[in-house]
């Protein structure tokens, strides 16, 4: 069983199967149809927060998440980490966390 | 100049759930289980490592690092090096013997970076895994996955790592091996990799906004096949790979970086340059950052920033 799983702001969609987090529905390859890097990838574990989106209709499952990144309250109000999420309906999300790590060194300020 | 601190002596690192931990280090990278604790943390040690373990793992709400620990030669020098921690102004506490099973008394202090460091003399000594102290059989037949011989180093990301350093250098004796400088920007240090023994690294910093941070935890193998292998099981395995396998600049090392299923790097490492207390500081410029950190791809994925735990 796959579900369809929609960005709001930019109108891409992919689908995911039940037993996949977000971020494997989004990279499986299906023929005439562009990858998608709709949601940054990190580790893939949810330790490092990267692929912090909110879910805003549908039902899904979770697994346990960093608190740092994704506080009690927040998981509460729909936000997760993409990686940690299988779908058990279609669902809109949002994608919350910046565009893609930055490619420069930060000095301290 | 090497003031008594001999080498890594353990790492604990914070999971998300212990039994899937367990998997990764123990079946997937193949370090030997020698334990759990009244707090049911877990020990592992590499099965070349004589002394009884070097990686605890505890289960929390947050992955990364709870701190990295260094052996020292002996309880004088362990004295010693506490009072001139506190001198050059750390906080220091000391841990009792016996707060992690097996481990004597422990120094542990903060660091500029954010990083909790210790320092101990005595740990019980179990011998190298599986084989004898007398005419030793090459290796035991019954490692698993990876078969990874120790914990090697880690790299930690934070913000002050001029401050990390020059602690590390002036009172923990290490000794600068690497360093990547901004030279369009009043070389700034941008990242720094010391040792105290003969290994290229045995910790490194790079720089990075926020304190405390887990790069990457690193185990030994011994060959670029060995490497190969280990990445056809992160592919049996289905195991998040970040890249690999592919050479670093800095330390000329043999890598492959992959997460455990709690998003801490892992890194399996071989080769590496080796480095004598009278070599020179190795120093590659920012702009070549890319070939620094990958050999091959001469160029970042941009994980290798901005994703840590």
């Amino acid at each position: 069983m796959k579900y369809r799983v929609a960005v709001v702001e930019s109108g891409e969609a992919f689908l995911c199967a039940r037993e996949e987090h977000l971020l494997q529905g989004m990279q499986s390859f299906r023929v005439g149809t562009p990858l998608l890097q709709a949601i940054p990838v990190g580790c893939r574990g949810g330790g490092c927060g990267v692929c912090r989106i909110r879910v805003l209709s549908g039902d899904y499952e979770t697994r346990k998440m960093s608190r740092k990144h994704i506080a009690a309250e927040d998981q509460a109000r729909g936000i997760v980490l993409a990686c940690r999420v299988s779908p058990r309906s279609d669902l809109h999300i949002q994608v919350l966390s910046p565009p893609a790590p930055s490619c420069t060194l930060e000095g301290t300020q | 100049m090497r003031k008594g601190v001999m080498r890594p002596g353990h790492i604990q690192i914070r999971v998300l759930d212990l039994d899937e931990a367990l998997v990764h280090y123990r079946d997937r990278i193949g370090l030997i289980e020698v334990g759990r604790d009244n707090q049911n943390r877990a020990y592992l040690k590499g099965w070349t490592e004589i002394d009884r373990f070097s990686v605890v793992l505890r289960e929390a709400d947050e992955p990364g690092l709870d701190f990295m620990a260094w052996k020292v030669t002996t309880p004088d020098v362990l004295a010693e090096r506490k009072q001139e921690l506190i001198e050059y102004g750390c906080e220091v506490e000391v841990i009792p013997a016996g707060e992690l099973d097996g481990c004597g008394e422990r120094v542990r202090f903060n660091s500029p970076t954010g990083h909790y460091f210790e320092l101990f003399a005595e740990k019980e000594q179990t011998g190298k895994w599986g084989i004898g102290e007398r005419n030793p059989e090459a290796w035991p037949e019954a490692l698993k996955g990876m078969r990874a011989t120790r914990f090697d180093h880690c790299l930690l990301y934070g913000d002050d790592i001029d401050g990390t350093v020059d602690l590390l250098q002036k009172v923990l004796g290490f000794q600068l091996a690497e360093q990547v400088v901004d030279s369009e920007n009043g070389n700034l240090r941008m990242a720094a990799f010391l040792t105290v023994s003969m290994k290229a690294h045995d910790v490194a910093f790079v720089r990075h906004p926020e304190k405390g941070k887990l790069h990457h935890s690193s185990y030994y193998l011994e060959s670029w096949n060995d490497l190969l292998r280990a990445a056809d099981l992160i592919s049996m395995h289905d195991i998040p790979l970040d890249i690999g396998p592919t050479r670093h600049g800095l330390t000329h090392g043999q890598t492959i970086y992959f997460f455990d299923p709690s998003g801490n790097r892992t890194e399996v490492f071989a080769g590496g340059d080796y480095t004598y207390p009278d070599h020179p500081v190795v120093t590659w410029d920012a702009a070549q950052l890319g070939k620094a950190i990958f050999y091959h791809d001469r160029s970042l994925n941009q994980n290798f920033l901005g994703v840590v735990t």
